[in-house]
């Protein structure tokens, strides 16, 4: 997917904040390339940087230390002039929208075309082309307080798109919709990378949000970059903890266990290769009822993972037999006792 | 006191008041709205950090506004004298008056500046506009409503300023409720209820008018 010269690219970059509490890595050494025409995405919990790491792609933030090169040019180093030029080229879309709240909808998208300098007859016709591209044909006139989330978000995106960038940078920009809503809002996405060519970086704590729209996919913990690759790669090979973590397929063993009022068995399913029903195998193999009290398990390319909270027999050989069984098959198993 | 002897000491009174608010709060805007946006521009996390400057120009700002505005104009008479020419009369009380207003609107001004959301100011940074294209296309029209508000208030403050020139020889309604008025006993107090009565309605015809303009312009009211 990615092109022989990549049209982003990151090399080492470093952020460090310091606050009264002393320094704070934010980013650790990121390298990372972007091709043309590619959808990019950045996924990574709360605090993992992504947000950092966007922001230094327009020099929103100024990092540490490291480079970023857009169509060749260092971004962290050129003068203030090109910066705001180069700027014009790499739009950008918030989590927030950050619309002028006294401008219509029409005057939010004419915005850059005014620092372009562009006629006012001029900009007025291709106010109406982008919105008729975002669907907002209708809304010319409104102001920002009378739109939906996603409709906002559309404006957001018809202003982005006005200086006619190479790149979109999207920080979270579905993070603050509903489900139908980012929806429509990554198919718009989705739509503009297919029809204009358009670059898009995005970031995002979804995974499906990612699995939906990304060609390509980072995975950011704790300001580096647990894995990278294909976006089918990672999420079938998934090989960083933090990767597991992130989709929900790595059972978290310290999560807290008031939800077993009764003595349990944590039954942890990790990338356990099993090809037979491990329940229904117990019931019979034991004789018993296998109370199941929880269970949140998932198959991902042909492994289980996740756990299971089943009710421990009172009987406390038969328990010592079921966890020698369990583990046996390759899962662990901890006894769980309530508070 | 008859009415026909109130009425024109009123209308004297009302036209200097008039006389000192109009200009005063004019250049005080003139001087005041500059500083509020170098006061906004100029802090830390903002589009121009200058934290140095920005805490010299805090300072010099609150010093003049701790200062009572009685004890201002005498102190500045020295310089009133030199800057106007003289240190009585309405004409003369305009500059004790800008001095003391410009750093009050300068925080008001500020305050209202920085009332306009962060992350806009952000995407108007993102889109490449200049510092300037962000102070006149994104701060000031966001902040609009607020600033309108804040400029009632403004007014409202150097109206009270006006009313205190008085004692100091500056005329206006405050000097005809006090000196024409108070000073000259019991038989003239009607003047004085008339004077303050009708400071009390301009400060509420200002207050309403600004709150009136505010709602009109605030785009963000459905």
């Amino acid at each position: 997917m990615s092109a022989a010269a990549p049209l982003i690219e990151i090399r080492d970059l470093k952020k460090v904040y310091t606050n009264a509490g002393g320094e704070v890595v934010a980013l650790n050494g990121i390298s990372l390339s972007i091709g043309r025409g590619e959808i990019y995405g950045i996924i990574g919990m709360s605090g993992a940087g992504k947000s950092t790491l966007i922001r230094c792609l327009n020099r929103l933030d100024t990092p540490t230390s490291g480079t970023v090169l857009i169509d060749g040019q260092d971004v962290l180093r050129m003068d203030k002039r090109t910066l705001l030029q180069t700027r014009r080229k790499v739009s950008m879309i918030f989590q927030q929208f950050n619309l002028l709240m006294q401008r219509t909808v029409a005057g939010n998208v004419r915005y850059p075309l005014e620092l372009a300098g562009v006629p006012r007859k001029q900009a007025d016709e291709r106010v109406r082309e982008l919105l008729q591209i975002v669907d907002l044909g209708d809304k010319h006139d409104s102001y920002p307080v009378q739109l939906s989330g996603g409709q906002r978000q559309r404006v957001a995106i018809a202003r982005a798109l006005a200086s006619d960038p190479e790149v979109l940078l999207c920080d979270e920009a579905t993070s603050a919709l509903d489900p139908m809503t980012t929806q429509s809002i990554l198919a718009l996405l989705q739509d503009i990378n297919r029809r204009l060519g358009i670059t898009i970086v995005l970031i995002t704590h979804e995974m499906a949000v990612i699995r939906q729209v990304c060609t390509r996919v980072a995975i950011l913990d704790g300001g580096s970059i647990a894995e990278e690759g294909t976006v089918d790669d990672v999420f079938i090979h998934t090989r960083s903890v933090a990767g597991k973590r992130l989709f929900g397929i790595l059972a978290n063993e310290d999560e807290p266990e008031e939800n077993a009022d009764i003595p349990a068995l944590r039954v942890i399913f990790d990338s356990a290769d099993i090809g037979r029903p491990v329940i229904s195998s117990l019931i019979r193999k034991f004789q018993i009822d296998v109370n199941i009290l929880a269970a949140d398990v998932k198959r991902v390319g042909g492994k289980q993972y996740g756990q299971m909270l089943i009710e421990a027999p009172a009987d406390e050989n038969l328990k010592r037999q079921i966890i020698d069984d369990l583990t046996r098959q390759g899962l662990k198993v901890k006894e769980v006792y309530p508070k | 006191m008859s009415w026909e002897s109130i009425a024109p000491l009123l209308r004297e009174g009302l036209l200097e008041t008039l006389g000192m608010i109009l200009p005063a709060s004019l250049i005080s805007y003139l001087i005041g709205m500059p500083l509020g946006v170098l006061l906004v521009i100029t802090k830390k996390d903002s589009i121009l950090p200058r934290p140095k400057f920005n805490a010299v120009l805090g300072a010099v700002v609150n010093f003049l506004r701790s200062i009572p505005f009685v004890i201002l104009i005498a102190m500045l008479f020295p310089v009133t004298r030199f800057v106007m020419g003289t240190t009585l009369g309405t004409r003369a009380s305009v500059f004790p008056l800008v001095i003391s207003a410009a750093p009050y609107v300068a925080r008001i001004v500020e305050s209202s500046l920085l009332e306009v959301d962060r992350g806009v100011v952000e995407a108007a940074q993102a889109m490449g506009s200049t510092t300037w294209q962000i102070i006149y296309k994104v701060l000031l029209p966001e902040a609009l409503p607020s600033l309108i508000n804040g400029a009632a208030n403004s007014v409202t403050t150097i109206l009270a300023y006006t009313a205190m020139v008085s004692a100091v020889g500056g005329g206006g309604l405050g000097a005809t409720a006090i000196t024409k008025g108070l000073n000259r006993g019991r038989k003239f107090y009607p003047l004085m209820y008339a004077a303050s009565a009708l400071l009390v309605l301009m400060v509420q015809l200002i207050n309403v008018t600004g709150s009136r303009l505010t709602k009109r312009l605030d785009h963000r009211i459905r």
